[in-house]
């Protein structure tokens, strides 16, 4: 299947010399809720900006649906919806003002039906004759994506859609994230919370620099670069490793009551058997084990940290 | 063309006017008002007719002509300083819309609201100074040409001011000299020879003197010179635009 947007050889220089993207290419599949993780300043506002048109990109091409971004601009703008980072709205104009306004700028015939629904869905029904600046944070948050989908577009950019929102609105936020792919909207956001885009995506792309350092399936990523780590509880504490377990990647605690043994899962044989049963024969005694798996988090600070500066 | 965009934009602009109507409306008309009340009724009688026109009908074009060009630089180039003030640019720059559109929707809003506005002035006036309207289409039509001219001038302003004194730069050190100085107050012919000819160069000289013919029939120019001249401001004022939407000037990264 061909792919919704397709970015290639994409790069971006602002006017002060900052290089923000660096040949980045990226296909997005219709459907799909990609996750853009990546620390402060590593270009996923960038990438989404040019992509919805607010930056020009330096050099490369994006599509969407085919159309190109620049030429067939009327086309590709149709299908997509922004919420933006910074809460930036009409702080004198309606809740129900703003999105009809929204809904008119993407070229749409006026539907006070639509716009009841996105209100309700929004929990913002009974505030939509409110001014924007009498609303809460969170409420501004949700009158944004309410402007983003009063167009009904069949892709929805969010950009860090969670950041400085409470616990309670961030679970409703990704509640209705994952109501809004079953409705058939592709959904990328970019988040620097790793939970967010583990509970949420399908596919996460990690940038840095400007550059997409890796992209996977949200399951594949975690089977690859995943660890698992078995971890054994002694009876009694040991001064070192007897050297017949010299083999096996293990570790000692400094008080020598734990050993941390990393495998690989994926590997014919872990070797977790012959290690308990060597264990066994070397009558070291446990008390307790247990084993975890590495989460994206982890593979997201190891990925970022291993790239050169 | 999206129709729709342009309307959203249009109405949003309207609303705004009338939710700030005090201030958008009410404040220039009372201001102009007292120029009426000043000139006209209290200094007005005691000056002796222009062109044998009593002086308080005398100023009547040149107010309503001041607050048009006033009123229509602030209410453009407001607008579309405003959004990009607070951020909200960023909802236009993605939409569907060309930048002709956005300028149709911006500049047509700001036009209209200066052009009641003029109106309004145009019928409070009646109420201090008596006079007539010799050619009332001709009249409409340098009313329509001005504020649209400069409703787009006040647009590109919006759009090159990056700040709050950038805003205020051109209208209070170009625009507001150059319309007391453009024979709002007084005919050419009263002036010394050589400022006769340096107020030539006051582009708002043929607008004031053509809006004055279309009223009393009296000029300082030629009326076709007044008309061919603010067809040259819209032209400049379109190319700008153009250039802006071209480069993407201060709107763009």
């Amino acid at each position: 299947m061909c792919p919704l947007i397709s970015v290639s050889n994409l790069s971006k220089t602002y006017a002060s010399g900052f290089v923000a993207l660096k040949n980045v290419n990226l296909d997005i599949k219709q459907g799909e809720i990609l996750a853009l993780l990546g620390p402060n300043g590593a270009g996923k506002t960038t990438l989404i900006s040019i992509i919805c048109g607010i930056v020009n990109p330096t050099e490369g091409t994006v599509t969407v649906n085919g159309h190109d971004i620049i030429k067939d601009y009327r086309q590709t703008r149709k299908m997509i919806g922004l919420v933006p980072q910074e809460l930036t709205t009409d702080a004198f104009e309606t809740a129900w003002g703003t999105l009809r306004f929204s809904r008119g700028l993407f070229g749409k015939k006026a539907n006070p039906k639509h716009l009841e629904k996105v209100l309700r869905d929004l929990s913002l029904w009974d505030k939509k004759d409110s001014k924007i600046r009498e609303l809460s944070g969170g409420m501004k948050r949700r009158v944004m994506i309410g402007k983003a989908l009063a167009h009904e577009p069949e892709i929805l950019f969010l950009d860090e859609p969670t950041a400085g929102v409470d616990v309670e609105l961030r679970k409703d936020m990704w509640h209705l994230v994952k109501e809004l792919r079953n409705s058939g909207v592709t959904i990328i956001l970019t988040t620097h919370y790793i939970e967010e885009a583990e509970e949420i995506a399908d596919r996460v792309g990690v940038i840095n620099h400007g550059e997409i350092v890796v992209i996977e399936e949200k399951t594949e990523l975690m089977r690859k670069l995943g660890k698992k780590q078995l971890t054994l509880e002694l009876q009694q504490s040991l001064d070192q490793l007897p050297a017949e377990f010299r083999p096996y990647n293990l570790e000692l605690s400094q008080d020598g009551r734990l050993i941390t043994f990393t495998y690989d899962i994926h590997a014919e044989r872990t070797g977790i058997t012959s290690l308990l049963s060597q264990l066994n024969e070397t009558g070291i005694r446990l008390k307790d084990l247990k084993t975890t798996q590495s989460s994206l988090e982890d593979i997201f600070v190891t990925l970022v940290k291993d790239e050169p500066e | 063309m999206n129709y729709y965009a342009v309307m959203a934009i249009y109405r949003f602009e309207i609303a705004r006017t009338l939710r700030t109507i005090f201030q958008s409306v009410v404040s220039p008309v009372i201001s102009t008002s007292l120029y009426f009340v000043v000139f006209g009724a209290a200094i007005g009688s005691r000056i002796s007719d222009i062109d044998g026109i009593v002086y308080g009908a005398f100023i009547v074009p040149g107010l309503i002509m001041l607050s048009l060009l006033t009123q229509s630089i602030s209410n453009a180039s407001f607008s579309i300083f405003f959004p990009k003030f607070m951020g909200t640019i960023y909802e236009l720059l993605s939409a569907p819309v060309s930048f002709y559109e956005i300028a149709l929707g911006y500049v047509g809003a700001a036009a209209t609201k200066s052009i009641v506005l003029g109106l309004i002035i145009l019928a409070t006036a009646r109420l201090f100074v008596p006079f007539e309207i010799a050619h009332p289409y001709w009249m409409a039509l340098f009313l329509v040409l001005t504020g649209v001219t400069f409703s787009l001038f006040g647009f590109v302003i919006g759009i090159w001011a990056d700040n709050f004194e950038k805003l205020q730069l051109i209208p209070l050190l170009v625009v507001m000299p150059l319309t007391f100085l453009g024979g709002s107050f007084y005919s050419v012919d009263m002036l010394p020879p050589f400022w006769q000819k340096v107020t030539l160069f006051n582009p708002v000289l043929y607008l004031v003197s053509g809006f004055r013919w279309s009223f009393y029939e009296v000029a300082d120019v030629s009326v076709g010179l007044s008309l061919a001249m603010i067809s040259l401001f819209l032209c400049i004022c379109l190319t700008l635009v153009w250039w802006i939407f071209k480069t993407g000037y201060q709107i763009k990264n």
